[in-house]
C-alpha cells in the first residue's frame, strides 16, 4: 500500500472528476456534433405492428425542398443485410433476417420501411409525411402462448414456428445436483413435504435512457468516422464490419459523452447501419437522432417473461427441489444478445439457497411486439423476482416468517467458498452479516409488531414488509463460461497505461462509461497503483483510435474485468520502471523498492520518483542494455469466475385498503459489493437501480392493444418515477471482498435493480394477503392492488381496457394515487 | 421566416428563423449552444430547461420568436467568470448526477426553485423538480444536491463569490 498524503484513493468518496464538463453543459453528446455539411435523416416507420407492404410511393418526398433522397431497403441493395444476434443460445435456435428497413412484411409497429435524407432534420421529417406506403394488414401475435399454439399466425412463416429456441439447464444431467423431476414425484407423494407452484409475471419494460439513440457517420476520411450514443462502441465496430463487409482498419467508433443505457444501448441498430450505408452512398456527413417516441416505440425493450416455478419444501422448510419453465417474449426479431438474457437468469434462480435439484427452462418466442433485449440486471433481475415471490409463498403455505425460513435454506458465511446446484461456485459472502444490519437499519421487529397492530385494528392503511435476499452473478464474463454458452465474444477487457514524458498518465481502459463514473474510479486505481496524484490520472475511453481493444460495458463489468485489466497494466508499468531505476540508482533490480510513487534502493535513501523515471525513457539517454525505452504496458484481463454481490432489502409498504393506493414508507438495503472504490459512486449506483427496480414493481408497463400497437409509448404515458413519485432510501455498503480478484472487489451496478423489484411485490402482497388476495400482477398501481381486494371481497370488477390503460404516475396521465377515476 | 432578437448567456443575437422553431432548436443549432439538451417530444422530461427572463421555461415547448426582445440564460452561462453557480457546486459534492443528460435542465430548474424558496424541505424539492426526469440517480441524490445548494445560498454563508448567488436573469 502507498502512503503518500491521500493515501489510498481506494476507499475515499472522490467527488466526480468528469461532471466539471457535465455541470456546465460543456459537453458532447452524439446529436451535437454536426460536422460541417452533415445531411440528415428521417425514418418512415411502420403504423402497423404486422402487415405486407404493397407499395412504397416516395416521389413526392424526393421533390420536397432540402431532400437529397428517399430510400427503400431495395433502393440501398440492402436485401441481404441481416442485423447481428451474437447469442444462438442452441445450435437450432431459429433466427430471421433482421433487414435494415422492412422488406416486404412490417414485423412490428415502429419497423423503419423508408428514410428520407434531407439537408436539415426538419426538412427530413416533412418529407417523412409526404412518403405513401399501402398496407395490406396481417393478424397481429402479441400473447406467448397463443403464438406456440398449433395453427397460430406465424411471425415468421419462413421459420414455420414462432418458437425460437428452448434452453434447458438439469442439475441432474448436468450432475451438479439432482433430478427436480423426481424430487416433485418424491415431495407429491411425501405428506411431510409441500409443493408450491406459482406463476408470476414480468411485464415488459422500456429503458428510457435519458439521451435519446443518436449516430453521427462521416465518411470524409481514410477511416470512416462513427459517432453513436452506444454502450459498446468496440462491439459496434465489430459488427459493422460482420455486417456491412467494411473492413474493420477503415472504422473508428466514437462513443462520445453517452447520457445512460441500462442495457438499452447495448445493441447494434438498423438505423446506425442505415447512417453507414448512407454516408457511404452520399459520400457526406450523415447524422441519425430519434425522437423520444421513436426511442420508446424501436429501442429494444427488456423483461417480459412469464415464470412457471414450483419449488418443493420438507415441511420443516428445507427446500428439496426448484423448477422454473420460463416464455421469453423476443419480440420481432432477436437482438444482439437477446435470446442469452433468460439463460442469464438460469444460473441465479437458486440465488443465495441451498437448492438439491433444479432444473430450467426457457422457451424464447417470436410475436408481433418490439424486440427484446438486455435491460439492467438483464436476466437476473427476473430471476429473483421468481425465486424470492416463491420463498414467500412458501412461508405463507408453511406458514413461517419469511425471513427464517431465508435463513434456513440460505448458505451460511462459513461455507463459502460454495458450488452451487448450478456449478457456479460463490467465492464468498456473508448473507446473516448483510440481513442483521438490515434489520437493525429497518427496524425489522418494530415495524412487525406495528403491522399485526394494524391488521388487529383493521386499520384502513395496513402495512407490509417485503424482502429480497439476493445474489447475482456478475462482471461478466469468463471467457471460457461464455464459450460454454456459444456466446458470440469472450468477455475479457483491455487496459493500456502510457506514462508521459512530464509524468501524467493516460489510462486506457475498453470499457466505455455512459455514466457510471470509470474516469474518476480508475483515476483512484491507477493513483494508488503507481503513487502519482489522483488529478494527474486522465482515462481515455470510447474511442476505438485512442482504446482500440475492448469489449465495453453492461453486466457490471467495468470495475471488476476492466478495472482488474488496468491493476495489471500498472503492474507492468512499475516491473519496467523498476529496471531503469535500478540502472540509474546503480543498484541490484531486487534492492529496489516501489511505494508511493517512488523507487528506492533498499536501506539507503536513495530514489527516485516514478515521473522521473518516465522522463528518463523518454529522454532514453541513459538506460539499460537490451531494454526499450517505454513504461507503457498494455494488459488483457479475463476473469476466472464471476463475482457475486449479494444484500438484503427491506421494504415497508403500506396500502390503503379502500382505494389500493401503494405508498413505499421506507426502503433499507444493505449490499455486499466487496471492497469499493469509491462509496459515492457505489451508494449513486445503488439509488439508481433501486429507483428502476421500484419502478417496475410500481409504475411502468409498456402496453400493447390488441393490434399490436404500444399505447403508451411516451413519457406523458410511460410512467418513468419523478423525484415525488420516490422516497429517499436507507442504503449501506458491508463488505466481504471477493476472493476472485486482486482488488476484491465485485459488481453494483445492477443490485439495486435486481433486488428490489421482489422487495416491493413482496410487500404489496403482505399489506393485504390476510384480506385474501394471493397476487398482484406488477406494476402493483391502485388500479390493480383496489381490484384485487375487490375479488377477494367476492365483487366483480370491471378492467380498464388496455388503449386507454396508463400504469404509473407520470404528467398528464391517470393519477395511481385516484384510482376512482378510473373504474 | 421571422425575426427573432434575443440575448442569451450574455450576448445579443438577431436571427431570420422559421416561425415553428423552438427554443431549443434555436438556442441547439443556431447558436451552438449544445450544453441544453432534448430529451423528449412531450415536454416531459426537462432536459431543455432553461431561464427565460429569469423563468424557468422547457425550451421545447417555447418558440424562438416568443423569446423575442428576452433574455434567456442555459447552462453555459450559469457560471460566471468561472466561478461555478452553488447549485453547479453542490450537484458536483453531493453527486447529483451520472451521465449528466438531464443535469442541465435539471440545475436550471433548481436554480429557479431555489429562487422561488430558498429554502424547501425534501418534499418540497421533490415536488419542485417534478418536471425533470432522471433515469440514473434515483433522485436523492439530486435532491440533496438542491438542499446542499440552498445551505451554500444562504446569506452569510461561506459563499464561494463575494457577489450574491447569481439568480436567473440577473
Amino acid at each position: 500500500m502507498t502512503t503518500t498524503e491521500n493515501r489510498p484513493e481506494i476507499g475515499q468518496s472522490r467527488v466526480r472528476k468528469e461532471d466539471a464538463r457535465l455541470i456546465t453543459g460543456r459537453t458532447r453528446y452524439t446529436d451535437s456534433i454536426t460536422p460541417t455539411g452533415c445531411l440528415h435523416i428521417a425514418v418512415v416507420r411502420s403504423p402497423l405492428s404486422h402487415a405486407t407492404i404493397l407499395s412504397i410511393d416516395t416521389e413526392a418526398a424526393k421533390q420536397a425542398p432540402g431532400v437529397h433522397g428517399v430510400y427503400t431497403l431495395a433502393d440501398l441493395g440492402g436485401e441481404e443485410i441481416g442485423m447481428p444476434c451474437a447469442w444462438p443460445i442452441t445450435p437450432d435456435q431459429k433466427a430471421p433476417q433482421r433487414p435494415m428497413l422492412a422488406k416486404d412484411t412490417v414485423h412490428f409497429a415502429g419497423e423503419g420501411v423508408a428514410v428520407v435524407v434531407a439537408r436539415t432534420l426538419a426538412e427530413a421529417r416533412d418529407a417523412a409525411e409526404l412518403v405513401e406506403i399501402d398496407y395490406d394488414p396481417l393478424d397481429p401475435v402479441l400473447d406467448m402462448e397463443a403464438a406456440l399454439a398449433e395453427g397460430a399466425t406465424l411471425v415468421h412463416p419462413d421459420l414455420g414456428t414462432n418458437e425460437s429456441a428452448t434452453w434447458v439447464f438439469d442439475s441432474g444431467e448436468a450432475g451438479t445436483g439432482g433430478s427436480v423431476t423426481e424430487a416433485i414425484a418424491a415431495a407429491e407423494a411425501d405428506p411431510d413435504q409441500v409443493v408450491v407452484k406459482r406463476r408470476f409475471r414480468q411485464q415488459r419494460l422500456i429503458p428510457a435512457f435519458m439521451e435519446p439513440r443518436s449516430c453521427v457517420v462521416d465518411p470524409t476520411g481514410e477511416q470512416i468516422v462513427v459517432w453513436s450514443a452506444t454502450q459498446v462502441p468496440h462491439i459496434l465496430r465489430t459488427m459493422t464490419t460482420v455486417t456491412l463487409g467494411v473492413p474493420e482498419s477503415k472504422l473508428r467508433v466514437i462513443a462520445p459523452d453517452v447520457g445512460g443505457g441500462f442495457g438499452g444501448k447495448i445493441g447494434v441498430l438498423p438505423e446506425e447501419m442505415l447512417t453507414v450505408v448512407l454516408a457511404q452512398k452520399l459520400r457526406k456527413p450523415v447524422k441519425w437522432t430519434e425522437t423520444r417516441s421513436e426511442c420508446m416505440l424501436t429501442a429494444h425493450h427488456g423483461r417480459d417473461q412469464i415464470q412457471d416455478i414450483t419449488i418443493t419444501a420438507r415441511k420443516d422448510g428445507t427446500i428439496t427441489g426448484l423448477d422454473v419453465k420460463l416464455l421469453a417474449d423476443m419480440g420481432a426479431y432477436l437482438g444482439l444478445v437477446g435470446p442469452g438474457v433468460p439463460v442469464l437468469g438460469a444460473f441465479m434462480f437458486n440465488a443465495i439457497y441451498k437448492v438439491p435439484a433444479y432444473r430450467f427452462a426457457t422457451t424464447n418466442v417470436f410475436t408481433t411486439k418490439t424486440l427484446t433485449d438486455a435491460y439492467r440486471g438483464a436476466g437476473r433481475p427476473e430471476a429473483t423476482f421468481g425465486i424470492e415471490r416463491i420463498i414467500d409463498e412458501l412461508a405463507v403455505e408453511l406458514g413461517r416468517e419469511p425471513l427464517e425460513l431465508r435463513e434456513q435454506n440460505w448458505i451460511k458465511h462459513e461455507e463459502f467458498p460454495y458450488t452451487t446446484v448450478c456449478g457456479l461456485t460463490y467465492d464468498s459472502g456473508d448473507y446473516e452479516q448483510a440481513t442483521a444490519r438490515a434489520k437493525e437499519l429497518f427496524d425489522y421487529d418494530a415495524l412487525r409488531r406495528e403491522q399485526a397492530e394494524r391488521r388487529e385494528r383493521g386499520d384502513k392503511v395496513q402495512l407490509g414488509i417485503g424482502i429480497s435476499t439476493f445474489t447475482e452473478m456478475c462482471g461478466l464474463a469468463p471467457s471460457r463460461v461464455l464459450g460454454s454458452l456459444a456466446y458470440g465474444a469472450g468477455g475479457w477487457e483491455a487496459a493500456s497505461i502510457r506514462m508521459l514524458a512530464t509524468g501524467k498518465v493516460e489510462v486506457i481502459t475498453g470499457a466505455s462509461a455512459h455514466g457510471q463514473g470509470h474516469e474518476t474510479a480508475f483515476s483512484q486505481i491507477v493513483a494508488d497503483k503507481l503513487g502519482v496524484p489522483f488529478e494527474d490520472v486522465e482515462v481515455l475511453h470510447g474511442d476505438t483510435a485512442s482504446s482500440p481493444k475492448g469489449l465495453d460495458t453492461y453486466g457490471s463489468r467495468s470495475l471488476v474485468v476492466g478495472g482488474i485489466a488496468i491493476t495489471m497494466a500498472a503492474d507492468k508499468v512499475i516491473d519496467k520502471a523498476k529496471k531503469i531505476a535500478a540502472h540509474l540508482l546503480e543498484a541490484d533490480e531486487g534492492d529496489i523498492e516501489f511505494s508511493g510513487g517512488q523507487f528506492t534502493v533498499r536501506g539507503t535513501g536513495q530514489g527516485k520518483a516514478i515521473q522521473e523515471i518516465a522522463f528518463a525513457a523518454f529522454m532514453a539517454h541513459d538506460y539499460p542494455e537490451g531494454m526499450e525505452p517505454n513504461l507503457d504496458s498494455d494488459a488483457v484481463y479475463d476473469p476466472e469466475n464471476f463475482s457475486f454481490p449479494h444484500g438484503t432489502h427491506l421494504a415497508a409498504m403500506e396500502v390503503d385498503t379502500e382505494t389500493g393506493r401503494v405508498n413505499l414508507r421506507h426502503y433499507v438495503c444493505v449490499d455486499d459489493i466487496g471492497n469499493v472504490v469509491n462509496p459515492l459512486i457505489a451508494e449513486g449506483q445503488v439509488h439508481g437501480g433501486l429507483a428502476q427496480g421500484i419502478a417496475q414493481a410500481l409504475f411502468e408497463e409498456a402496453n400493447y392493444d390488441d393490434q399490436g400497437t404500444l399505447v403508451n409509448g411516451t413519457f406523458v404515458d410511460y410512467t418513468l418515477p419523478s423525484a415525488a413519485d420516490l422516497p429517499s432510501f436507507t442504503t449501506e455498503i458491508v463488505s466481504t471482498p471477493a476472493t476472485s480478484n486482486p482488488l476484491g472487489v465485485k459488481g453494483v451496478g445492477e443490485a439495486g435493480t435486481i433486488a428490489s423489484t421482489p422487495a416491493i411485490v413482496n410487500g404489496v402482497l403482505d399489506a393485504v394477503r390476510h384480506l385474501g388476495v394471493a397476487d398482484i400482477e406488477m406494476p402493483t398501481t391502485s388500479q390493480r392492488v383496489w381490484r384485487a381486494l375487490q375479488e377477494a371481497k367476492g365483487r366483480s370488477t370491471q378492467e380498464t381496457p388496455i388503449d386507454t390503460h396508463s400504469p404509473g404516475a407520470g404528467l398528464g396521465s391517470i393519477d395511481p394515487n385516484n384510482p376512482q377515476g378510473e373504474v | 421566416m421571422a425575426e427573432v432578437r434575443v440575448t442569451v448567456d450574455g450576448v445579443n443575437y438577431a436571427d431570420e428563423v422559421e416561425p415553428r422553431t423552438l427554443l431549443v432548436q434555436y438556442l441547439r443549432e443556431r447558436l451552438g449552444k449544445t450544453g441544453t439538451v432534448v430529451g423528449c417530444d412531450t415536454s416531459n422530461c426537462g432536459a431543455c430547461t432553461v431561464h427565460l427572463n429569469g423563468q424557468s421555461v422547457k425550451s421545447c415547448s417555447v418558440l424562438a420568436v416568443q423569446a423575442d426582445g428576452g433574455e434567456v440564460l442555459t447552462i453555459e452561462g450559469l457560471a460566471r467568470d468561472g466561478e461555478l453557480h452553488p447549485v453547479q457546486k453542490a450537484f458536483n459534492e453531493c453527486h447529483g448526477l451520472q451521465c449528466g443528460y438531464c443535469t442541465p435542465g435539471m440545475i436550471m430548474a433548481a436554480v429557479d426553485l431555489l429562487g422561488d424558496n430558498p429554502d424547501p424541505d425534501e418534499h418540497e424539492v421533490r415536488e419542485g423538480i417534478e418536471g425533470n426526469l432522471c433515469r440514473c440517480t434515483g433522485y436523492q441524490n439530486i435532491v440533496r444536491s438542491v438542499q446542499r445548494a440552498a445551505q451554500l445560498m444562504k446569506p452569510g454563508a461561506s459563499a464561494p463569490t463575494e457577489q450574491p448567488a447569481p439568480v436567473a436573469g440577473d
